[in-house]
């Protein structure tokens, strides 16, 4: 009988040694990663580069391992049960699996913003954007009004609810309850927010707004955004990535993708002859 | 009578029979509770409720036990069911989840005779009050971490994420984001498992025996309510099965004041 406190071996990640720096130019970069659902495997070989102070956009129909592929790069892809990966994601240089590298502090780096907006139903719109602060214990010496008004205003929710406060963050709408997350996100300053799909899940007035703020972000931070909808892609990005069964297609600037796709596939793809 | 009658028939006839059964279910318990009232509340007065000469000793002695199987009982059980719901995904925790289910269907007698044997003949030496508490809670901490469990794991997995990906420990958003969020499922639970425990009698006999006088310290026998009104109903005297009645009325009130809690701890998960 295997007992809790041993290491589940199918949670382990096949661990590479300790301090390793690849020079690179980019924010991130996925070398050869390798992701698993216990035996199916979602991503294979990806090595996908995420340029700073841009948007980078993944593209790819439902089930391609997009979701995964972000997901590995801030370690949340191994908190599912029987997930594992192989290979290296580097985040200015340095390998985030290495084995002397706290996942938790990689997520503090690495913000991430869900599918469906999840604010934490038991606080207030304040706490919520405070929560990572407070949570994390990273708060000292620092003003927490100040911080919360802040993130409020960069995820332009601020006027909606500068009055409301002390309200529940779940009490808004879909829509502000997504910009509320963005503003959780980035009250904890990290240097690259990954969005799953931020605005499947809004109307089309909620979703321009994501997208005016996913535009503005990127003066301040390196944006990953999965998403489903190619306008919005061609609308928000600076560069493309197209995935199709857990590989990587294609990559490259968005206008070169929407104009002109290298790949056969990437064009019936964009072209909406598939997917 | 046509075909469409008949099963309009059919259907008004599955209606009256399965409302008769609920009637015929429903009259033990109703006869029950009149029957307590009308023998019970002639007993009860200030007198009756807070003397020695009265039920005040079972009254003090229950209360006691409720508070001490709480402090042992529930955060034991919450610690249980957390570690159930949030680590619980591995063949040790599957295990443990077997073995937690058997245990609440254990029978009371058991834990009571064991309970006795081990710490009122062993360790203690002697019928006491901490006995009884450890006792009853061994069939409070199945149920609590059961509970926990299962209002645990109605917390959505996206709020667990939502903290994780902040970069927050593991502890500290089961702790702060996924207990609050759980909170009133907890607390109906703890509640619900306490209303269980109170009117246990069986292990009771064998570990505080049972009082005549206020309560003496944690390590002698004390008087509490299911006893009392156990040993009031061997009794020939008519004045002390009418003390027994009163009694019973007693500790059925608490019961029910503890079902009450639950509805408002409950309306309040629904009005989030």
């Amino acid at each position: 009988m295997k007992m809790p406190w041993t290491k589940k071996s199918t949670n382990e990640t096949e661990a590479t040694s300790v301090e390793e720096t690849v020079l690179t130019s980019e924010k991130m970069q996925s070398v050869n990663l390798n992701a698993w659902f216990g035996e199916k495997q979602a991503l294979i070989d990806i090595n996908l580069p995420v340029k700073a102070n841009a948007v980078t956009a993944i593209i790819g129909p439902s089930g391609c391992g997009k979701s995964t592929l972000i997901r590995c790069f801030n370690r949340m892809h191994e908190l599912v049960p029987n997930a594992r990966m192989s290979g290296k994601v580097l985040l200015d240089g340095k390998n985030i699996y290495a084995s002397d590298v706290d996942p938790v502090l990689i997520r503090r780096r690495v913000g991430m913003v869900f599918q469906k907006p999840n604010p934490f139903p038991t606080m207030s719109i304040y706490d919520n954007v405070a929560a990572g602060l407070k949570l994390s214990g990273v708060k000292k010496g620092r003003n927490l009004d100040e911080i919360v008004e802040r993130s409020l205003k960069q995820a332009t929710l601020w006027d909606e609810v500068k009055d409301d406060l002390k309200k529940f963050g779940t009490s808004i709408s879909g829509g502000q309850q997504q910009r509320l997350c963005i503003a959780r996100a980035i009250a904890l300053e990290p240097e690259v927010i990954l969005m799953d799909e931020p605005c499947s899940a809004l109307d089309p007035i909620a979703t321009a707004k994501i997208e005016e703020l996913i535009v503005s972000l990127k003066r301040d931070y390196t944006v990953v955004i999965v998403t489903h909808n190619m306008q919005q892609a061609a609308r928000v990005s600076d560069f493309t990535a197209f995935m199709y069964l857990g590989k990587l297609v294609e990559f490259g600037d968005t206008d070169g993708i929407f104009e002109d796709p290298k790949n056969e596939l990437t064009e019936k793809y964009i072209t909406g002859k598939f997917g | 009578m046509d075909n469409y009658s008949f099963r309009k028939f059919k259907n008004r006839l599955f209606l009256i029979l399965s409302m008769i059964c609920v009637i015929v279910a429903l009259i033990p318990l109703l006869s029950i509770l009149i029957e307590v009232i009308i023998r019970g509340a002639s007993q009860i007065n200030l007198q009756f409720l807070f003397s020695v000469n009265g039920i005040g000793p079972a009254i003090q002695g229950t209360l006691i036990l409720i508070g001490l199987t709480s402090l042992i009982g529930i955060p034991i059980g919450i610690m249980s069911g957390i570690y159930l719901s949030e680590y619980g995904n591995n063949r040790y925790a599957s295990w443990m989840r077997t073995f937690n289910d058997l245990l609440t269907e254990f029978p009371s007698i058991v834990i009571g005779i064991t309970v006795s044997v081990v710490l009122v003949i062993g360790i203690i030496g002697s019928f006491s009050a901490i006995a009884g508490a450890v006792a009853l809670s061994f069939m409070l901490i199945p149920i609590v971490a059961r509970t926990t469990e299962e209002s645990l794991k109605l917390v959505p997995n996206s709020v667990r994420e939502a903290s994780m990906a902040l970069g927050v420990y593991r502890w500290k958003t089961i702790l702060m984001v996924v207990l609050p969020a759980g909170k009133s499922g907890l607390i109906t639970g703890a509640l619900l498992a306490v209303a269980r425990i109170a009117g246990e009698t069986a292990p009771l006999i064998m570990t505080v025996l049972g009082s005549r006088y206020f309560f003496q310290g944690l390590f002698e026998p004390m008087a509490s309510l299911p006893i009392m009104i156990w040993r009031s109903a061997l009794q020939p005297s008519a004045a002390v099965q009418a003390r027994g009645w009163g009694a019973a009325l007693v500790l059925i009130l608490i019961v029910l004041s503890l079902n009450i809690g639950v509805r408002l701890a409950s309306r309040g998960r629904i009005r989030k």
